[in-house]
């Protein structure tokens, strides 16, 4: 009996219910606890920031693939996170314009010109956020936490307020108390404010297996062993590494965008790397360089690095001795 | 226990449908065809002819050359034909059929070889190689052949019962059914080897059964142990249950008798014991019979040779048309295209999955998440390899250790882009053959 209606593929035959659907969806939940922060501290102006930014990203997505033909790929869910990332790294107070030119740019330069999900080497938010610095004065100016921005019109200078990093670059520490920077009752870009909000994030994401703790803790312990090391005259080792950890998008970027997929390596070793290099970086620009936050171009530049790093980090062949013939080929 | 294995999975075990329904015989179906060939290793040859009669055991097919094993009449009755039929690998199998008289007149060799205190190690290897017996788990090589290897060298014993497939239950209901016999195919394995230990391996959803085989052993000082390991696929693999149990590595190309083990299937050892106290050839096994599409899942005793049709009618055939047949685990068995092929040795498993069970996507994308890495537990980096064999980079697939991978479904089962990861590293592992044979050929490789 031969029977057409049979279907002949190869194994396995059954899949884990998990697609890229549902983890997209898992990091959207993660996302909500600081855009819910957001919302609080700056108003609803955060959240209609966040839905322009998602909404163009979702639109410059669909319009790029409609008009080369391509599948559409809406249902992955992968442009709304890069839409809320993006979000997160512009001040509430920025004009309603600046995250679409940002979608335009994560979304239709740096993740579908070069293929789409999964084959742009760089994290869309982030490079759209260095792009975004073309208008340094939106971009740097953040209004203080716990007021609540207008809808329309213009902000005025008085919401204004400085990040606990520009206290730190000019050698002093910021006079936000150091709760106050964990809870996130400091000005600073959207997302970036809490470091407790991101790292519940974070923890849910690791519950719910969408990423390995590896990169953060690696990025965030460089940071914290380099600061703790590194103080400026006259301030407490401690306090001035824990400012420095909870201060800027420090936690943002560790939890969220470093652990990116499509940019990060996927071996141990890499991962471990790839997070020394971001927080070796991070403290290279914040000490010398005349910006005063790193993560971006930190987590940027270690992008460029990321398939490399997979190439030193072979896993050990099952079966050969621990500490030989290491990522070698036997023949 | 101490030791594990890196990587696996946990898939939905699905065994609940057959765990606790004890093992039907199935009536003979009225035709058998038996395969030449259901070993891994050189064909038999027939020993029969057109319109000759068979009785119930007699040796139809002789095995050739040095990895072989002999095929027996499963019924008694009259070889209808011999032909070349479909097999469960997909080619075409020169097979003999027979028409079932219904009688089971049994062969005068089908007696009781004598009990193992009594028999010496070459009589029983003897006995093992006359009986047909094969590896039952699915990759059927010819047991007397790997005794042989492993003679006077192997230093552990494991009996490999973890049956980490979803689905399969045929070694538990073995394990609870018939654990005498178990323990006597472990008896005979160590008299063989000369071994004074053995170790049964069994997976913690079988306490049960485990349990069973433990009651059956002397109380104190029993040299047979029964291990319970945590459950994980792919437990079952033989290189993987090694480390599970003995914390060692199998080498890169190598065979466990390289780090002193033997590894042996449930149901194999029981043939083993079967054979030596009853004369009886493989002949029958247990298969389990379940999926979506089945209506009432069984395990079933069922003769070699019967089709999978007739199989499946037995349990009161499909709920719904079937989208899939399995032979085997859902893991790793192979997808059937006709139901007219046959349940041969290595088959523990016939799966029939409806359509709302089909997982294959038109547009499988990769993002890179590394769940591949982190379940494959032989260390490779399947995204990279699925990479460079889509590129066709060959040497790359070499320096990535393709030829370590076992196809075990780990990396393809937990993707969330749905790559069809296994297809792809079974094409690459051919691309690097084909490219090796126009080397040899002094043809030119790869065109680049």
């Amino acid at each position: 009996m031969e029977n057409s209606e049979l279907i002949v593929s190869s194994s396995p035959h059954i899949k884990t219910e998990d697609n890229t659907r549902s983890i997209m969806l898992d990091v959207i939940i993660a996302l909500a606890f600081p855009l819910g922060l957001a919302v609080f501290q700056f108003g609803w102006r955060a959240a209609i920031l966040t839905g322009i930014s998602v909404v163009s990203c979702a639109a410059f997505e669909y319009l790029y693939r409609k008009l080369l033909k391509k599948s559409n790929t809406l249902s992955d869910l992968s442009c709304v996170v890069t839409g809320i990332l993006l979000a997160f790294c512009i001040p509430a107070s920025a004009p309603y314009w600046i995250p679409v030119v940002g979608g335009f740019f994560a979304i239709v330069i740096v993740k579908q010109l070069f293929g789409g999900l999964g084959k742009n080497f760089m994290n869309p938010a982030l490079a759209a956020r260095a792009f975004l610095a073309s208008w340094p004065i939106i971009m740097t100016t953040w209004p203080l936490a716990g007021v609540q921005l207008p809808l329309w019109g213009d902000i005025p200078d008085t919401f204004a307020g400085a990040t606990p990093l520009y206290s730190l670059k000019n050698g002093v520490l910021p006079p936000e108390p150091l709760q106050d920077l964990f809870l996130g009752q400091v000005s600073g870009s959207m997302g970036e404010i809490s470091a407790i909000v991101l790292l519940l994030g974070g923890f849910y994401l690791w519950v719910r297996g969408v990423i390995t703790p590896r990169i953060p803790i690696a990025y965030i312990g460089t940071v914290a062993v380099l600061t703790f090391i590194f103080p400026p005259e006259g301030i407490e080792a401690w306090r001035f590494m824990l400012t420095h950890l909870l201060s800027g998008g420090l936690i943002l970027g560790a939890v969220f965008m470093a652990t990116d997929y499509s940019t990060s390596p996927v071996t141990k070793r890499g991962q471990l790397l790839f997070g020394i290099g971001c927080g070796l970086l991070t403290v290279f620009i914040r000490y010398f360089g005349s910006l005063p936050e790193g993560v971006c171009y930190s987590i940027l530049i270690m992008n460029t690095c990321a398939w490399m790093l997979d190439k030193t980090g072979m896993p050990r062949r099952f079966g050969a001795p621990l500490f030989s013939r290491r990522g070698r080929a036997e023949k | 226990m101490p030791y594990s294995f890196k990587g696996g999975v946990h898939p939905s075990a699905f065994k609940r449908a057959t765990r606790d329904k004890p093992v039907e015989d199935m009536p003979p179906p009225e035709r058998i065809i038996l395969p030449m060939q259901m070993h891994i290793g050189t064909p038999c040859e027939p020993l029969v002819r057109v319109g000759e009669q068979v009785k119930l055991g007699q040796m139809i097919g002789e095995a050739k050359g040095a990895v072989s094993a002999p095929v027996h009449a499963s019924v008694s009755g009259k070889v209808q034909a011999i032909e070349p039929h479909t097999h469960v690998s997909g080619r075409n199998v020169l097979s003999v059929f027979i028409e079932n008289d219904g009688l089971d007149t049994p062969h005068e060799d089908m007696r009781p070889r004598g009990s193992v205190e009594s028999l010496s190690p070459e009589e029983l290897l003897a006995t093992v190689l006359e009986a047909g017996i094969v590896g039952m788990g699915g990759a059927a090589f010819p047991t007397h052949v790997k005794v042989s290897s492993v003679l006077g060298k192997a230093e552990k014993l494991i009996i490999n019962a973890s049956e980490c497939e979803p689905y399969i239950t045929s070694d538990h209901r073995l394990m609870l059914e018939a654990p005498e016999e178990l323990v006597g195919g472990v008896r005979i394995l160590m008299k063989m080897l000369g071994l004074s230990e053995a170790v049964i391996a069994v997976e913690s959803d079988k306490r049960d059964a485990a349990e069973m085989v433990r009651r059956t052993l002397p109380r104190k000082r029993s040299n047979i142990k029964v291990v319970t390991l945590p459950k994980r696929y792919p437990q079952g693999s033989e290189k993987q249950l090694i480390k599970a149990v003995s914390g060692r590595e199998v080498p890169p190309g190598q065979l466990p008798l390289s780090v002193g083990c033997a590894v042996f299937n449930t149901e194999t050892t029981a043939a083993i014991h079967r054979a030596v106290t009853t004369g009886l050839p493989l002949i029958r096994r247990i298969v389990t019979v379940t999926g979506s599409a089945v209506s009432n899942p069984k395990n079933l005793m069922v003769r070699i040779g019967t089709t999978l049709k007739a199989v499946f009618d037995a349990t009161g055939g499909f709920r719904e048309t079937p989208n899939k047949v399995i032979v085997g685990g859902p893991m790793m068995g192979t997808a059937q295209h006709d139901l007219d092929t046959v349940v041969v040795k290595g088959v523990n498993a016939l799966l029939a999955f409806s359509r709302k069970e089909d997982a294959r996507v038109d547009n499988p994308i990769c993002i890179r998440c590394g769940r591949c890495v982190s379940v494959c537990p032989m260390n490779l980096l399947p995204v990279y390899m699925y990479m460079h064999e889509q590129k066709g980079n060959i040497s790359e697939l070499d320096k990535l250790r393709i030829r370590d991978c076992l196809e075990c479904g780990c990396c393809s089962y937990s993707c969330p882009g749905r790559l069809y990861l296994v297809q792809s590293f079974r094409t690459g592992k051919q691309k690097i053959n084909d490219k090796n044979e126009n080397l040899k050929a002094g043809g030119v490789a790869d065109g680049k």
